[in-house]
């Protein structure tokens, strides 16, 4: 192997050759930082980069750890000590993180390098990351498409071999959505195994850290590093972690699969279709028992999570005054001025929106009406998935309707949008765990389209459903397809 | 255009602290009335028998001891501010 294919590796192989000192730490920053002087500039993952701080990290990392010297790329949303955290947004450019998040000193204390701090929709709010207010992410596997978001950054760098692992953020499906269009893992772990310390808050009651990796493997390793209670976060969980890495291998035998009647319904995309019943029928085939379910109150998923997510977020983003920290609008007049100001020119359109209908249905007269009735919809999703995993170890689903769609495609119409979360909000409102995978391409005009599949489990489920998904990954090749910007000279 | 919700972008934006142009409050207007259609689908749903959840899991205080720990020194809290003197934050007037 030459120093230029490293960045192609995963992290359980990249870890096998630092672990026997065929590399060093300071030579995989090296490769990393070529690739993405090769490829960065058509891909547009990175929003910053401290190589030198990386460097140094890396002389002294003890390869001996379980993730020791392994290069670990961060949204842009995750507080790392002295490094950026714009949040993709004007009203955080030149913000520098005084504190590490409990992830990313969990990171450290088993030995990884957090790595660039990677592209996203602003503070997260988008499928797309075209809400970045800094600029576009491509898909690497067609470059006039969307990776997917709001972690599109974090999943486009792992894609194009420019990250050998990154964690994300999911609120309505943030990891799990790009991680399906790129073409890559990405895990979302259960409301409260990860602390939140740290990531900035937008919608505090569905945000989750999770990884975004090459393999389901790899995503088990990432978790054995961050999952686990924190003192900084009230919501994180006082449950025990077990080995996830370890406890993969098992086949599907005894496995029962749940189909949601609901879920294979119009809208979505023919090519999709056909990979999910592929990928139904193998899993079958390797031993798991499909069983079909219903999820009657997930059609309400969408519609709950645009009152309670913005509602959330309105409370989350007024600290966002121009007072403490970020951008301060010119020569304010008095106070309301600065404020109205400072938000009008720092928040791009999407983040306005939002903080505008989360004032509204969260104001007097309209409370009831919107806030108070989605918290008992989502009582009603939440109770649906209760009653689901009675029957079932797992549900099965597309990740996304469709493939990556093309940049500008959805951008003037907000609703749109929203509509491709279809598959992964409900998740988020029920608090369970979910990852999506590689189960095949679409071709559309030319070009080959990931497609992912997803697979949910119960609160505190994470082992059983990456046993799951490594079972089925491992029988066939989706997860070794390069996009072709991998083999760019 | 007939106005299909109760919404008023502009009033709303003012207690939300965000000023906005004619141009973009239009815009709004009409993709948050376009949104709020949609959800009026929640009416459709039967939540008689359901208390509201604000998590989707159980959650409970959470205490720890009452003792000072390390954390934030006034300067770390300072190094992000727009403006800054004598260890303060320094804004506009707010007190005649």
């Amino acid at each position: 192997m030459t120093k230029q294919d490293l960045p192609a590796l995963n992290i359980a192989d990249l870890q096998g050759l630092l672990r026997r000192r065929e590399v060093s730490p300071r030579e995989v920053i090296e490769a990393l930082r070529a690739r993405i002087e090769m490829v960065d500039g058509e891909i547009g993952a990175y929003l910053s980069l401290d190589i030198d701080a990386a460097a140094k990290e890396a002389d002294k990392a003890n390869v001996d750890l379980p993730l020791g010297g392994v290069p670990v790329a961060i949204k842009d949303i995750i507080n790392v000590m002295g490094q950026l955290c714009s949040c993709a947004s004007k009203i955080l450019q030149g913000y520098r993180a005084a504190y590490d998040a409990t992830v990313i000193r969990k990171l450290r204390a088993a030995g990884a390098i957090p790595f660039g701090k990677t592209n996203l929709d602003e503070f997260a709010m988008g499928s797309s990351t075209e809400n970045s207010a800094v600029k576009l992410t491509r898909n690497p596997w067609d470059l006039s498409r969307v990776p997917g978001g709001s972690s599109g950054g974090s999943a486009a760098a792992v894609a194009a071999d420019e990250a050998f692992g990154a964690l994300g953020s999911d609120t309505g499906g943030s990891i799990r959505q790009p991680a399906a269009l790129s073409g890559i893992v990405g895990f979302k772990p259960t409301y409260g195994r990860v602390s939140r310390f740290g990531l900035v808050a937008f919608a505090s009651s569905l945000d989750q850290v999770g990884p975004l990796t090459k393999t389901v493997h790899d995503a088990a390793l990432l978790m054995n590093a961050i999952a686990g209670d924190d003192s900084q976060d009230t919501t994180a969980l006082n449950e025990p972690v077990p080995d996830y890495a370890a406890t993969l291998g098992n086949d599907l035998h005894g496995v029962r699969l749940g189909l949601p009647k609901e879920y294979l319904v119009e809208g979505i995309d023919a090519q999709v279709k056909a990979a999910i019943n592929a990928a139904v029928k193998q899993m079958n085939s390797l031993g798991a028992e499909i069983v079909e379910i219903s999820l009657p109150a997930t059609e309400y998923a969408i519609a709950v999570y645009y009152i309670l997510a913005t509602a959330e977020a309105s409370a989350n983003l007024a600290r966002f005054d121009g007072v403490r920290y970020g951008y301060r609008a010119e020569n304010p007049r008095d106070v309301l001025d600065l404020y109205g100001r400072t938000r009008e020119e720092g928040f791009g359109p999407e983040v306005k929106r939002r903080i505008i209908l989360g004032t509204y249905v969260l104001s007097s007269g309209y409370y009831d009406a919107y806030y108070l009735r989605a918290q008992k919809v989502r009582e009603l999703i939440r109770r649906d998935f209760v009653n689901a995993f009675e029957k079932v170890d797992a549900i099965i689903s597309p990740t996304s309707p469709v493939p990556a769609f093309k940049l500008g495609e959805r951008v003037a119409d907000p609703l749109q949008m929203y509509l491709a979360d279809i598959f992964t909000i409900a998740a988020n409102l029920a608090g369970i765990c979910g990852i999506s995978l590689p189960c095949g391409f679409a071709e559309v005009d030319g070009h080959r389209l990931p497609i992912g599949l997803q697979l949910l489990g119960k609160a505190l489920d994470e082992a059983r459903i990456l046993q799951i998904a490594h079972a089925y990954e491992q029988s066939t090749d989706w997860h070794k397809a390069r996009p072709p910007i991998a083999a760019a000279p | 255009m007939a106005k299909t919700s109760d919404l008023d972008v502009a009033y709303v934006a003012r207690l939300a602290r965000i000023n906005l142009t004619e141009a973009e409050a239009k815009v709004f207007q009409k993709q948050l009335d376009g949104v709020l259609q949609y959800v009026e689908k929640l009416h459709q749903a039967d939540i008689s028998d359901v208390e509201a959840a604000a998590h989707a899991l159980p959650s409970f205080n959470v205490f720890r001891e009452d003792a000072q720990r390390e954390w934030f020194t006034a300067d770390q809290a300072l190094s992000n501010a727009p403006r800054k003197a004598n260890g303060l934050f320094i804004v506009p007037k707010v007190v005649e």
